[in-house]
């Protein structure tokens, strides 16, 4: 990168302490003042919706659970959720109150974790330690539901894999009244330390008319005042059968965004609570013999937003089409509206603040001067053999050769 | 022996090899003392001693493009002037009497000397993470150096009247006194804690390293040998800084036991105010020293001159 004097560029990963995946912003700065940012991805792709076009319907949940570590419920959520809509099946009440109570307890893991971060990168490092510690329990009850602290597997086509044993319930209530307890003293540390206060208010703001500009999606968008929450607005799993409220915030700002996900891992514990009374007996899933030819779509609603998947199926055992799109996607591009303008230090927690993922944000696009594409799928093949044929020609490669 | 032979003795046991070990002890304890509050388990105890020791083996790498000789001399001006502050101050904190006069204000040239140098260094390794690092290090300078100097003021008002005029710089006669037993003295001795804390960088005043937001700032083109200099400066530091906090304010090492305890206190205070904040903005960090703790100096400083004249001992 050249570094002209006249407009300094902060760089901002491709690897940087502020985040723990490979991703780059460049930050144009004046001074203190930030500019204007680009963002770029792209240097972790992994090929999941190539290889998902390759595995079976049952192998796919599987495998899209590892897009994220932590939306590891959501994603196969979407997904089944989709099939299930192509294949016309009615999923058990006992598999649509499991899979409730898998997707909040992966919410609070996942916004307590996010708080602990945003802590660790404004140098408060107690709350990361002392969030990441009341994290633990949650993971601890996952694995007893699950066997899986993360990559839970559960969900499948149907239904769910591993059912929650009745003997359990009393006991995960128990330990979900002492998280309550936990939660409750965090969020109240965090939301009245002054100091925190005048680091977090009034910045990075995002307004609502950007909001839907942007077309941001979960807390982000319930942060800047959008009332838009795929739980309540396409109700899916056991949501519309259970009492809980959507958290908006009208403020915009990171403080505004830290509420909205403390007050969520409230809601996320009455919503567990609630469906670990109500759960119903009989079976956790039904067989499903086919697929049939077409197409659908499943979306549910990570800890980050709305995750998206759409499913072609040509009437065989594999997907022919499946796209995915993660909520970091959308809302990673609102930093143009949100950082400029911005002090770098005020930037940094802002850029953070949406809790951007970006294994699940991944694209792979070359694209040349005046927007045009220069290279696919073929010109990628046609790169890689014209690699293969110089590097046997280094290696003085000929008929009968044999590699020592 | 003479006197010169002496010096260097004394430069090399007590300003180096002392401050030195007692600086990385100092750092352990903060580290381990910050893994508890934070439900960590912490570094063993020897890990500061093997950090400079590896990092003291490690490959040196200097950017192409930066001032290679201000970049390495820079942290060489940082060592030694913090040498001869601890030089100094220890020598005070063990033997008041002899033929050394300590002088406050060459304690306070030489306190600023070590951020003079980062800024230099950082200035010099053509970075903009290191750039804008060193833009806010000398920020933070103008910010803390008024209100430490205003303490600094109100000392000298409350021994005036207690100490003969010819004495009045010497750091060896005011260590003597306790000028925090009065309210304008605490109030000083106070903002001196946050100014300490400002010039080591710790949270919430590490702006300049931010490893978060600059990916170690002004540090962050060092490496191997120039790095552990660096390290060892600023554990040095850990020294020094409370040190002088302590015969300015708590009446110095009148017995070494009770100094000790001093010492410990005011670094347990720092660790305190390092574990329970957040990182300050750069604007914040100036208008909370400028706006708040220079005022309430300015206030003390009218309290202590009226005590004075009064002859009101705990004003």
């Amino acid at each position: 990168m050249k570094i002209s004097p006249k407009k300094p560029v902060l760089a901002i990963g491709p690897l940087h302490p502020l985040q723990e995946e490979m991703e780059f912003f460049q930050l144009t700065v004046d001074g203190e003042i930030v500019t204007d940012i680009d963002v770029r991805i792209g240097f972790n792709h992994r090929g999941i919706e190539g290889i998902s076009e390759t595995l079976q319907f049952d192998q796919v949940p599987y495998l899209i659970s590892r897009i994220c570590g932590i939306c590891s419920a959501s994603h196969p959520l979407a997904f089944v959720q989709a099939v299930e809509e192509l294949a016309g099946v009615t999923v058990p009440d006992r598999a649509r109150y499991v899979r409730t109570i898998i997707n909040e307890l992966e919410r609070i893991h996942s916004h307590v974790l996010w708080v602990g971060l945003a802590g660790h990168f404004i140098g408060y490092d107690t709350v990361f330690m002392w969030a990441w510690k009341y994290r633990e329990p949650i993971l601890d009850i996952l694995e007893k539901i699950t066997g899986n602290r993360n990559n839970y597997g559960n969900v499948k086509v149907g239904g769910c894999r591993e059912d929650i044993d009745d003997s359990m319930i009393p006991e995960i209530l128990k330990e979900l009244d002492e998280i309550e307890k936990k939660m409750d003293m965090l969020i109240k540390a965090v939301l009245d330390d002054p100091i925190l206060q005048a680091r977090l208010k009034g910045v990075g703001v995002l307004t609502y008319e950007d909001a839907i500009k942007y077309a941001v999606t979960g807390p982000t968008a319930r942060g800047s005042g959008v009332p838009i929450d795929v739980r309540r607005d396409d109700v899916y799993a056991a949501y519309g059968e259970l009492d809980w409220n959507v958290i908006v915030q009208p403020e915009g700002d990171v403080f505004a965004k830290a509420v909205v996900r403390l007050l969520e891992t409230m809601e996320a514990i009455k919503i567990t609570r609630q469906a670990l009374k109500k759960l119903p007996g009989g079976p956790i899933a039904v067989e499903v013999k086919e697929i049939p030819p077409g197409e659908a779509m499943g979306h549910t609603e990570a800890p980050r937003g709305e995750t998206f998947h759409y499913v072609r199926s040509d009437g065989g055992n594999r997907p022919v089409r499946h796209k995915v799109r993660a909520p970091s996607y959308v809302n990673v591009p609102s930093f143009k509206a949100s950082c400029v303008g911005a002090n770098i230090s005020d930037a940094t927690i802002t850029l953070a603040s949406v809790d951007p993922c970006y294994s699940c944000t991944e694209r792979l696009a070359v694209v040349g001067r005046n927007d045009k594409v220069i290279c696919d799928g073929k010109e990628l093949l046609r790169l890689s053999r014209a690699r293969t044929e110089q590097m046997k020609k280094q290696m003085g490669y000929k008929e009968g050769f044999k590699f020592e | 022996m003479n006197s010169l032979g002496q010096s260097i003795i004394e430069l090399l046991l007590l300003g180096f090899l002392l401050t030195a070990v007692v600086g990385l002890v100092a750092s352990w304890i903060v580290r381990k003392v910050s893994a508890k509050v934070q439900y960590r388990v912490g570094p063993p105890f020897m890990q500061p001693f093997y950090d400079v020791i590896k990092l003291l083996g490690k490959e040196q790498t200097i950017p192409e493009e930066a001032n290679g000789f201000v970049f390495c001399l820079a942290p060489l001006v940082a060592l030694s002037s913090v040498i001869l502050l601890s030089t100094m101050l220890l020598r005070i904190a063990l033997q008041k009497e002899g033929y050394f006069a300590g002088d406050v204000i060459v304690v306070l040239y030489l306190l600023a000397m070590p951020s003079l140098a980062l800024i230099l260094g950082a200035s010099a390794s053509a970075s903009p993470h290191a750039s804008i690092g060193s833009a806010r290090e000398m920020k933070l300078l103008i910010s803390y150096e008024l209100p430490l100097l205003l303490a600094f003021t109100i000392v000298l008002i409350k021994a005036s009247g207690q100490i003969e005029q010819s004495q009045l710089l010497s750091l060896a006669a005011l260590s003597g006194l306790k000028p925090i037993m009065s309210i304008s003295g605490c109030l000083a001795f106070l903002v001196s804690i946050l100014c300490i804390q400002a010039k080591l960088g710790l949270v919430p005043f590490d702006v300049a390293e931010a490893e978060t937001e600059l990916a170690g700032g002004v540090i962050i083109e060092y490496s191997g040998p120039l790095l552990a200099m660096w390290t060892l400066e600023h554990a040095m530091l850990l020294v020094a800084l409370p040190v002088f906090v302590v015969e300015l304010f708590l009446g110095g090492f009148d017995s070494i036991i009770l100094g000790i305890i001093k010492y410990v206190v005011v670094v347990v205070l720092l660790i305190l105010i390092k574990n329970t904040n957040p990182r300050m903005r750069i604007d914040q960090i100036m208008k909370f020293f400028w706006y708040y703790c220079s005022p309430i100096l300015i206030i003390a400083l009218v309290l202590a001159v009226v005590g004075n004249f009064l002859g009101i001992g705990w004003l």
